[in-house]
């Protein structure tokens, strides 16, 4: 069994065991253990949607410490786009820019310089696979391994195309190296607006070479950024010369960014809940004919990423303004864009290496003799259990419970209200016990649950 | 194991309710990624041929090691002649499913391709029956 790394991580101490996060989870990822959540390895996807839900801020997203920075000599940070439309607005990008030196980096890099020539070669890609459509991007690691959890059979329709971030990476080392420089004296670091991104790079899927060095969260950077610019008396700042990136490249990252430059029949959608209610759909063939999908984890895609502090529609206003200024002013061709005179070493590179491999999460057992008897199993537990869903017995819901137990994982017993009912049996009033609860819970539960043990 | 649904007719907005709910089992029990897709491919066709021709219908999924037997029976008005519904492209669907983007006569073309077996018993007046077959160890 592969072990996956994952980003989040649970605090024991400041976790309360509130359940809230096993509730929002898409893969039923998370139970309850001691009291405290317990997050199952090969089921997280790291949407990052408990991080959002915790009321306690229990759960991490981990990082590389940011002193690690200063093991190299030369230390790169390689920004998202959003990165910049997370500070108040009227703060240039130059100043972010300087700051982002000052705190460090000796190099900084938007990693979307790469999606001039992503875009080149996904509208190449879109055209010869057009007998396996819809082409299904990878830009979103947290939809990749969802897809290879959830929906399995869709994994052949995934574009086996590097996101921004590795190309960008594997530039930057590239042209490092060209330079003379040993890969131990330079460090490239990715800041990220998300968990998934951090999964990507600890456990690449499709992917051999680690490209990145170290992953900085966007959240905690920010607070050492503004910090700085706000305390910072002196006004005289180093400003790197501003490599401006193309309209697309800046709103790539946004929901439609991909969408909308692939001709043909191209579909954008972003939030979980919604991508996978399309994804079942196009598991039946009830949609046909589209040729290319954007998937995005995220609301608003990575103007919406977990780790972002700006209200995710207004850096997605304050993105689409940059764009539209970088239009009007034409400031840039493609051509001027320094990655271009790698055009041909990234093009080669930017494919994928292996296949991504479908890891379903659905099956109850590898042999389907035994899957069978566990599926008879849990339906025949289905009929007990209460179908609250209230997670009471550390799993998500009755279904989940169920299923742990057919696995081994859990017991009848863990349910609250198998519990509830042995207790009303041995009760002194046990009419009056049975009276009460049959308020609450139903005469139709009570009775089944009765005529069934 | 045996599994049953049942499936209104006219109700278009939960039409592939019953053919979701079988892909689900067929995930769970661990049937080939390929084989769950062709089947639920033909079944989804076939749920959705209820829902656009018959008042209402039954279906029956049948799982063992061997094959997936799924019994599709309505009560409708039958197909007159299931030769000339089997060809690419003929339909007698109304203009009205028609706007709903169904009917274009590629039904049963469709489902045959997708199938091992494919039988299809019609009586006109009373209802259709629909049976497919798919093989476990045939992919």
């Amino acid at each position: 069994m592969d072990v996956f790394h994952h980003a989040l991580k649970i605090d024991k101490e400041l976790c309360i065991g509130c359940t809230h996060c096993m509730k929002v989870c898409p893969t039923e990822a998370l139970r309850l253990r001691d009291g405290k959540a317990v997050l199952l390895a090969n089921r997280c996807v790291d949407c990052g949607e408990c991080f959002r839900a915790c009321p306690v801020s229990a759960i991490r997203i981990e990082e590389d410490d940011f002193g690690e920075i200063f093991n190299y000599k030369h230390r790169i940070a390689l920004i998202p786009s959003v990165l910049v439309n997370q500070f108040p607005e009227g703060l240039p990008p130059e100043q972010i820019y300087s700051t982002l030196l000052e705190v460090g980096f000796t190099d900084v890099f938007e990693v979307e310089h790469a999606v001039d020539l992503l875009k080149e070669e996904t509208i190449k890609y879109q055209q010869n696979h057009k007998e396996n459509k819809p082409v299904i991007s990878t830009f979103c690691p947290a939809i990749v391994r969802l897809i290879q959890v959830k929906f399995p059979s869709l994994t052949s329709h995934m574009m086996l195309l590097k996101p921004p971030f590795d190309i960008a990476a594997l530039y930057y080392r590239k042209q490092m190296e060209d330079k003379g420089y040993s890969k131990e004296d330079f460090g490239i670091f990715y800041i990220t607006p998300c968990a998934a991104k951090i999964a990507a790079v600890k456990s690449p899927v499709g992917e051999k070479d680690q490209l990145i060095n170290g992953v900085i969260n966007m959240n905690s950077l920010y607070n050492k950024l503004l910090h700085k610019i706000k305390n910072n008396k002196s006004t005289t700042c180093r400003v790197p010369v501003a490599n401006n990136l193309s309209s697309d490249g800046i709103l790539w990252s946004l929901t439609k960014g991909e969408s909308r430059v692939i001709p043909g029949r191209s579909l954008a959608i972003d939030g979980i809940s919604n991508v996978m209610e399309f994804l079942e759909k196009l598991e039946n063939e009830e949609v046909s004919d589209i040729d290319f999908l954007e998937l995005r984890a995220c609301d608003e895609s990575c103007a919406g990423g977990v780790l972002n502090v700006n209200n995710r529609f207004l850096t997605v206003e304050q993105m689409e303004k940059r764009a539209q200024q970088i239009q009007q002013n034409n400031q840039k061709s493609v051509s001027d864009d320094p990655m271009m005179s790698y055009a041909a070493f990234i093009r080669k590179k930017m494919k994928l290496v292996e296949p991504i491999k479908p890891r379903s999460i659905e099956k109850l057992d590898e042999n389907m003799m035994k899957a069978m008897e566990k599926m008879e199993e849990r339906s025949e537990l289905m009929k007990v259990l209460p179908l609250f869903d209230c997670a009471a017995c550390g799993a998500p819901s009755c279904l989940s419970l169920a299923e742990d137990i057919v696995h081994g994982n859990a017991t009848l017993d863990d349910c609250i209200f198998i519990q509830s009912m042995k207790v009303i049996e041995d009760a002194e009033n046990k009419e009056d016990a049975r009276n009460r609860i049959e308020k609450i819970w139903g005469k139709n539960r009570i009775n089944t649950y009765r005529h069934k043990k | 194991m045996k599994f049953e649904f049942t499936v209104e007719g006219g109700d278009f907005s939960n039409a592939g309710t019953a053919s979701s709910k079988i892909k689900r089992i067929l995930k769970q029990l661990n049937v080939d990624g390929k084989l769950i897709k062709k089947t639920v491919v033909a079944l989804y066709e076939a749920e959705v041929n209820i829902v656009a021709h018959a008042y209402r219908g039954t279906i029956t999924a049948d799982i063992n090691s061997q094959r997936i037997d799924i019994l599709l029976q309505d009560e409708g008005p039958g197909i007159e002649s299931i030769e000339q519904a089997m060809e690419v492209g003929y339909s007698t669907a109304s203009d009205k499913v028609r706007e709903m983007g169904f009917g274009a006569g590629m039904g049963l073309s469709n489902m045959k391709k997708n199938t091992d077996v494919l039988d299809l018993d019609s009586k006109v007046g009373r209802g259709t029956k629909v049976h497919i077959v798919n093989y476990l160890n045939n992919t």
